[in-house]
């Protein structure tokens, strides 16, 4: 596939604030200005960017509580991303939810998770109800390679598929579930294959291959979209980090480490677009610099922003009738 | 096994090191106790708290489960049905909601049910609470005892000090019953005296954490670290505080609460949970049956706000009991006439 020079500026300035976003949250986590925890999406900034690159504007997506990259791919701010992660009044859940919850439905996120695997029934349901509404929307589900081993995933595949669900389920097989290697706890080494027992087409992709990962996910929702059915896109992405910041990672082969490191899927890419005479080094620059100033602000927001009143967190329980 | 008296010994272990001691106990008198949860072979579990057990007994007394937490209940279940005594350790106890399938409609049920031909000897460790733990958000900071108590053939308990911890973990992988057994984040650092020969604690036996004439506080888990320095703090005004600690949510030892509040005559009840629904609603009823013509003033509670835990701090602090509230509502019990 060819894709337009806008479109590799836009992949590439999405999973830069993406890296950006979470380099700057774990400095201030470790600084103790952020408190709770940080699951950081680094090394996995393809998968969001090459599947929401996917999607329409109207579409609709689940997150995890690696959930960081999700929002940004799909196009929430970083200030009130970087005050909810603060605990302040201005975040998007007006510091009630934190990093795990951090949301804006506005902008078609259903919500980060703090349940693993408690996204998938309800992106299946949000399927459903598009299905109902007769509207063509899609909902791209991202969960954790983990993730895959709860019964709910089990479940909700089986009705997407069944009722041809416009919905597509987004593996991203980082290899880990915190110290348990997906290796000792899937017994199959293409994930994908899980696909075929629900009746739906499944594939497999190089998750820091972020071209890669927009290819398979488009294929997969344009047949969603023309109510053809559920897929699923395996996008495997070794993971750079510990599973939360702190991990000391004791359980991991360091080679493993290593090695995802090594190949760096922005390092890759940039280096991709500047051989293959797409972008300049120039012009990557420019998205540099433009995303700098959008990190800065960001902090800038949520350190001047206020915490929120302690009356507050007796508000919302229920909807008020108005 | 005799009762050593924790007064003269003096070997300090932390909460979390009691609970681990407690469980090593067991499994190298038992390879039948078995250990599994999500991450406790090299990792430890979430907290560490099952470190080291996996390098000691191995993959067939300790193993990793996959993320399904339906199943491994059910694992439970079945193991313990065929002659093991199953330890399985949620990472947070708000997992457990997804279990509870599980335990609350097989597990809980399996010896009344069967009229008595089964039984379900099963431990199931669930770290809950916030507190000093903060910030967890709204779905590792929960506080869920009452779902469990709520349902007959379960028991729950809820160990406040390191000494308690280890000796109720005991009775819990010896019971042959399923065993709820809570163990509060916050309080996995806290040292406190653990003799280093065996004992074990009945479940169902309360402890009276300090004796006191003026007023009977009950108190369980972290909230009995709150209820012991309010008292503290109140001993200057000549509010002199009788502390019970159940230790065992269900059943619970209510002979011990109504020989307090016949002698005291004023009860406040603390949880950290949400207030609605909550154990200490039971306990007030059951005291108002049993001591009505004893009580000098109305029971008071002292409880978690009835909202999901939020994640900022100014909203925790709001949402969560604390030593100035529980002062507040002894000093209006003691003064109510
Ligand atoms: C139901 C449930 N069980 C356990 C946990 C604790 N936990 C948080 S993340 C995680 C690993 C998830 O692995 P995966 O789905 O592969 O996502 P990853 O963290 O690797 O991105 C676990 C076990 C949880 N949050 N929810």
């Amino acid at each position: 596939m060819t894709l337009d020079k806008n479109k590799h500026a836009d992949f590439y300035k999405s999973m830069l604030r993406i890296r950006r976003f979470e380099e700057t949250a774990i400095e201030a986590f470790s600084a103790g200005k952020i408190p709770g925890f940080i699951h950081s999406y680094i090394g996995e900034e393809a998968i969001a960017s090459g599947v929401c690159g996917a999607l329409e504007p109207g579409d609709l997506i689940t997150g995890t509580h690696r959930g960081h990259g999700h929002c940004l791919a799909k196009g929430m701010r970083m200030d009130r991303m970087m005050a909810e992660l603060y605990g302040k009044a201005t975040g998007y859940n007006k510091g009630k939810g934190g990093s795990m919850h951090i949301s804006d439905f506005s902008c078609g996120v259903l919500g980060c998770n703090g349940i693993v695997a408690g996204g998938i029934g309800l992106a299946t349901g949000a399927a459903w109800g598009n299905q109902l509404q007769g509207n063509s929307r899609v909902v791209a589900c991202f969960f954790g390679d983990g993730a895959m081993n709860r019964g709910s995933f089990h479940e909700a595949v089986n009705m997407a598929s069944i009722w041809s669900l416009p919905v597509v389920y987004v593996v991203e097989a980082n290899g880990w579930g915190i110290s348990f290697s997906t290796r000792n706890a899937i017994n199959l080494v293409d994930l994908s294959e899980r696909a075929k027992a629900y009746g739906i087409p499944g594939v497999s992709v190089d998750g820091y291959d972020v071209m890669a990962v927009y290819e398979a996910a488009k294929a997969a929702i344009e047949r969603a979209r023309r109510g053809e059915g559920p897929s699923m896109v395996v996008c495997n992405a070794p993971r750079m980090r510990g599973h939360e910041e702190g991990d000391p990672q004791t359980y991991r082969p360091k080679d493993d480490i290593d090695k995802a490191k090594k190949n760096d899927p922005i390092k890759r890419y940039s280096e991709f677009l500047v051989a293959q005479s797409i972008l300049s080094k120039d012009e990557l620059k420019a998205i540099k610099q433009q995303v700098e100033e959008e990190v800065a602000q960001a902090i800038k927001f949520a350190d001047e922003s206020p915490y929120p009143n302690p009356e507050e967190a007796l508000q919302d329980l229920f909807v008020e009738e108005k | 096994m005799s009762m050593p008296d924790k007064d003269i010994s003096t070997r300090k272990l932390s909460y979390l090191m009691a609970i681990r001691e407690a469980m090593q106990e067991e499994m190298r008198r038992d390879k039948n106790v078995i250990l599994f949860g999500e991450d406790v072979e090299r990792h430890g579990g979430g907290f560490g708290v099952s470190k080291e057990l996996w390098e000691e007994f191995g993959d067939q007394q300790v193993r990793n489960m996959p993320i399904s937490e339906n199943c491994m209940a059910g694992l439970a279940l079945g193991a313990a049905m065929t002659g093991c005594r199953p330890i399985l350790e949620f990472m947070f106890m708000d997992f457990s909601a997804l279990a509870i399938d599980q335990i609350c409609n097989e597990a809980a049920k399996i010896h009344y049910m069967y009229g008595g031909q089964t039984n379900a000897p099963i431990v199931y460790r669930c770290p809950q609470g916030g507190l000093s733990y903060k910030s967890a958000g709204a779905h590792h900071s929960q506080s869920l005892e009452a779902w469990y108590v709520h349902v007959p053939g379960l028991k729950v308990v809820f160990p406040g000090t390191p000494y308690d911890a280890k000796g109720l973990l005991k009775a819990a992988i010896c019971d042959p019953n399923p065993v709820v057994f809570i163990e509060h984040k916050a309080l996995y650092n806290n040292e406190g005296i653990v003799p280093e020969d065996e004992y074990i604690i009945p479940l169902g036996k309360a402890d009276v954490k300090r004796t006191g004439s003026s007023i009977t506080v009950i108190a369980y888990g972290y909230m009995l670290q709150f209820a012991l320095e309010a008292a503290e703090k109140l001993m200057p005004e000549g509010i002199d505080v009788e502390i019970i600690d159940p230790r065992t949510l269900n059943p619970f030892d209510e002979e011990c609460f109504f020989e307090s509040v016949r002698k005291t005559h004023r009860v406040v009840l603390i949880q950290e949970a949400c207030r609605t629904g909550g154990v200490t609603a039971e306990w007030g009823m059951r005291i108002e049956e049993e001591c009505f013509d004893w009580l000098d003033a109305p029971i008071v509670r002292v409880a978690g706000e009835d909202v999901p835990i939020p994640y900022a701090q100014s909203l925790e602090e709001k949402v969560w009991p604390n030593i100035s509230k529980i002062i507040a509502a002894i000093k209006n019990v003691c003064y109510f006439n």
